[in-house]
């Protein structure tokens, strides 16, 4: 079977996957990209099973397009947001973003890219995206913002906590998470594709993803949706 | 709808200034990699043609950290002006200039292979100087390849998107150039202006080729 995911979740699908197949033995074939690229994909006809999308808003328009089966729609993980710079002083935090002594502070596209939304998010609540504005650059997605502060061109990037995990830089530099209160949350929603050609493989690596996967997708750096409030109910 | 085109003119403006500093740059660059019969030649012009074969992503990742406050030129110009090359315009132009570079030199450089060095000699014997042979003799027996150059570096410029995507962090009037625009179009599902857009670039794309096919037709 296919799995279309977005890109921030592609390195925690393949160790979700690859348990899944020894336990089924159902093979996963995965394709990365943007959400959004993905997206226009699967309107396109691309022929995938499954897609792991990184916000809640193209799963629900699928649903709404009729590319998608609607019940299948859930939450599968919700995205931690954090404030990440190359240097260990001074530290990422509130008041270095206020004190904003940096000359580029990097984040995704807050017009597509989920923690992108957040970031800005982040920022408007905390009264800064204005004095700010001009210090802003913007990667396609949040691995692109990871990569401006890898590289010294901004000091400070929102990216994801599953990302510095993935690539061991949690303990390097300096993080701020950032409190859940600062923004809505990144509700990563998985649906069911009307022209998937294995449905059966489908609903079980569903299943698989829903049950047997969670305590993996929580050591992978994300946030798992309550129990009960699983269903998409939640998202605007 | 209000379409901002803005990108546009960035673009246009980016490609312009790219191409011109490029032929200033590629025609000595050419004539140097013609002349020089070394194997000096052969590694500098794998060095020049290595921006075609390399993902411009990768390339402009590495030009990033080249031109952002921890890279060799960057920390020149920090302690210059204060600021690193990365997220500028002038950053663009440069990354620009070595995404475009071999298209530029690789005309030219066929053009010099094949100029007839009989011309020369017959100027040099009719009493012109050095400067005046390139300027009566040789630049116009490479117009040609000139307007190979400049087009192909020009439309090359104005459609690339990995280098800029790397290179300009995307920021609204000063980075945001077309093909950045579209996709974030697209990212965003405004097909609608994203096919505008495209439109444009691709109608402009096409005349300059168009154009420039017919003036070699011509000749």
């Amino acid at each position: 079977m296919r799995v279309a995911v977005a890109a921030d979740f592609y390195k925690p699908l393949e160790t979700i996957a690859n348990a899944f197949s020894r336990q089924s033995g159902i093979q996963v074939v995965i394709s990365a990209g943007s959400s959004g690229g993905l997206y226009a994909q699967i309107a396109n006809g691309a022929p995938y099973d499954v897609f792991l999308s990184a916000n809640a808003r193209y799963p629900r328009q699928l649903v709404a397009a009729g590319l998608a089966a609607g019940p299948s729609r859930f939450t599968y993980a919700q995205g931690v947001l954090v404030l990440w710079g190359a240097q260990p002083a001074p530290a990422a935090g509130p008041g270095t973003l206020r004190g904003a002594t940096f000359a580029h502070l990097a984040l995704a596209n807050p017009h597509f890219a989920p923690y992108g939304q957040a970031a800005q998010e982040v920022l408007t609540r905390l009264g800064l995206l204005e004095q700010l504005h001009s210090r802003l650059v913007f990667g396609e997605d949040v691995g692109q913002a990871l990569q401006f502060a890898i590289s010294g061109g901004a000091q400070y990037a929102f990216v994801s906590s599953a990302q510095l995990l993935a690539a061991g830089l949690w303990q390097r530099g300096s993080h701020w998470v950032v409190p859940v209160s600062l923004y809505t949350p990144i509700n990563q929603q998985a649906v069911l594709l009307v022209h998937a050609r294995d449905v059966r493989a489908a609903r079980s690596f569903l299943r698989f993803l829903r049950g047997p996967a969670r305590p993996l997708i929580a050591r992978l750096g994300y946030r798992l949706p309550a129990e009960t409030g699983e269903r998409s109910q939640s998202v605007p | 709808m209000q379409l901002d085109w803005s990108p546009l003119i960035l673009s246009l403006v980016l490609a312009a200034v790219t191409t011109g500093l490029l032929l200033v740059l590629g025609i000595p660059l050419a004539w140097w990699l013609v002349r020089r019969k070394t194997l000096v030649r052969h590694a500098v012009t794998a060095f020049v043609m290595l921006p075609l074969a390399l993902p411009p992503t990768v390339l402009g990742f590495y030009l990033l950290l080249a031109l952002g406050p921890h890279g060799p030129l960057g920390a020149l110009a920090e302690r210059w002006s204060g600021a690193s090359f990365a997220f500028t315009f002038t950053g663009l132009v440069m990354a620009s200039m070595v995404y475009s570079l071999p298209l530029v030199v690789q005309p030219l450089a066929a053009g010099f292979e094949r100029l007839d060095m009989r011309h020369l000699e017959t100027a040099s014997v009719l009493g012109a100087g050095p400067w005046d042979r390139w300027v009566s003799v040789t630049l116009p027996l490479l117009r040609a390849d000139l307007l190979t150059g400049a087009v192909l570096g020009f439309i090359h410029t104005f459609g690339e998107f990995g280098v800029v995507l790397m290179v300009g962090g995307d920021i609204p009037g000063r980075t945001r150039v077309l093909s950045l625009a579209i996709y974030d179009h697209v990212q965003s599902l405004e097909y609608h202006q994203a096919d505008l857009m495209s439109a444009a670039a691709v109608g402009m794309s096409f005349t300059a080729l168009l154009l420039l096919y017919l003036a070699q037709r011509r000749r």
